[in-house]
């Protein structure tokens, strides 16, 4: 701070700390006890009796101004003047943070340390995890983790990207992005029926073979290169298994069509710059021992 | 001076309170306008863009900053949460800051890009269906209404005489930067930008 500006501070501060005490003792009337004498207002008949202030009140008055001093030479205030005892902040929130990064360093790099598989089995790690989940996961996956229309569900064994622990850690650190394009000025309204009917059958629903077989075509055409030939999926690409009746984005023939038409692009924010290693492997464990 | 006097006299106590109270701006507030600390932007801060200037004045509009503050203190509970501790830097082209006092909802001082934009559009349009929990208001209308870009060039420049560094070119190009999208796209790009440029890991 420029030193016009301390001496801004000092001073303004010093006549105000000056001026409120003497305000206060220039006012101050030496009476004892109250008295019947008024101070010659009368309103409506009602009149003010002219007291001394309360000496409760008064010595108060004078605590606020010696707590006030006090606070001042202690703590910084007066402009660039430290203060006695040098506090800050920012060293206040460093010393939190040193704090308890020794207290748990060690339990940190002793989980590091540990495989994923092996610290999920750990209570204290599932409850770790559940709360670093609430504060970072649960917005999109759901507090259970059971997900929601967009948003996969992490408690089943069906996995768009993987769900080894090391597919988990990556999508947590670098996130995911999916890119199915649209398909509508390919396909067709047609062809965008055709492929709809085809993608129903693939489940086992009934479907209209005509129309299915004809989509067969734009499928193994279009869509195997990422859901494979057989519409399982590749997680490589995070392209879903389509064959066994869990939606991301809905499985009724409308929501599908939808899906094809205007492609589907999820994304998953990357956490490898926000959160730290050991979070990032004590939530790992957490969401491996959602479906394991 | 008999207190008398002043009582007596509404003239000079309005003046003796006005003196009265203007010590805490003048020690408080009016040393911290011309300080570099806070005058200085942190590096990499460039002035909002059209479209996520139009998505603050609709964050305003919608009273965000009523239930969301945009103010991380310097403690540690609150740097696990939300990330790094706000800087005086951050807000320096900030007219008028959203900082906010009152958190209904959580701070949203580092929301960006913590949340994919699908996200936020379910969020916005209904927030339970993605947050069960969530009390706050659904905003349907933002997916209706399209940004007005006929006064967008206007704020920039009332915004530049107050010291935002706007060029030319961006107040020539805001009202075409803006043309034709949803109040919803200039939200989620206002949010998506927030407190991005301080980036630790908690």
């Amino acid at each position: 701070m420029a030193s016009f500006w301390h001496w801004w501070i000092i001073i303004l501060t010093t006549v105000t700390i000056v001026g409120i005490t003497w305000i206060l003792l220039a006012n101050r009337k030496r009476g004892e006890g109250t008295t019947e004498q008024t101070t010659g207002h009368a309103h409506d008949g009602i009149e003010e009796y002219d007291n001394p202030l309360p000496a409760w009140w008064f010595y108060m008055f004078v605590i606020t101004i010696v707590w006030a001093i006090g606070y001042l030479i202690v703590y910084p205030g007066m402009g660039n003047y430290p203060g006695l005892i040098g506090w800050t902040q920012l060293e206040q929130h460093r010393e939190e943070v040193a704090a308890a990064d020794e207290r748990y360093s060690e339990m940190r790099s002793r989980y590091l340390a540990m495989s994923v598989e092996e610290i999920a089995k750990d209570p204290a790690v599932v409850k770790m995890g559940s709360r670093l989940f609430g504060n970072n996961c649960a917005q999109c996956h759901g507090a259970d983790g059971k997900g929601r229309y967009g948003f996969p569900n992490l408690t089943d064994d069906d996995w768009l990207w993987g769900g080894s622990p090391d597919a988990i850690k990556t999508a947590l650190l670098q996130g995911r992005r999916a890119a199915m394009p649209a398909w509508a000025s390919v396909l067709g309204d047609d062809g965008i029926a055709e492929t709809t009917e085809y993608v129903v059958s693939l489940n086992g629903r009934t479907a209209d073979p005509e129309l299915a077989a004809a989509g067969e075509k734009h499928f193994q055409m279009y869509c195997a290169a990422c859901h494979g030939p057989d519409g399982k999926g590749n997680a490589i690409f995070g392209a879903p298994n389509l064959t066994n009746g869990i939606w991301l984005y809905g499985g009724t023939r409308e929501q599908i069509a939808h899906s094809l038409r205007a492609g589907r692009n999820g994304v998953m924010p990357a956490f490898g710059d926000s959160l730290t290693e050991d979070k990032i492997h004590i939530l790992t464990a957490y969401v491996y021992s959602l479906s394991n | 001076m008999k207190h008398e006097v002043v009582e007596k006299n509404v003239g000079l106590m309005m003046i003796l309170i006005i003196v009265a109270i203007s010590f805490g701006t003048l020690v408080e507030l009016v040393p911290l306008m011309f300080i570099k600390q806070t005058n200085e932007p942190i590096a990499g801060l460039k002035p909002l863009p059209a479209l996520e200037l139009e998505g603050r004045d609709i964050y305003i509009r919608e009273g965000c900053n009523n239930c969301h503050s945009q103010m991380i203190r310097p403690l540690r509970a609150e740097t696990e949460r939300y990330g790094h501790y706000s800087v005086a830097g951050e807000f320096v082209y900030d007219h008028p800051f959203l900082w906010g006092s009152k958190r209904t909802g959580p701070d949203l001082a580092r929301v960006g890009q913590r949340y994919s934009d699908d996200w936020h559009r379910a969020h916005f349009y209904n927030p339970r269906d993605v947050v069960p929990e969530s009390n706050m208001p659904a905003y349907p209308w933002l997916f209706e209404r399209e940004v007005d870009g006929t006064v967008t060039g206007k704020k920039m420049n009332a915004l530049r005489t107050v010291g935002v560094p706007y060029t030319d070119e961006d107040i020539a190009g805001a009202e075409a930067a803006v043309a034709g999208k949803l109040e919803i796209d200039a939200l989620i790009a206002y949010v998506q930008q927030l407190g991005t440029l301080l980036q630790t890991r908690r």
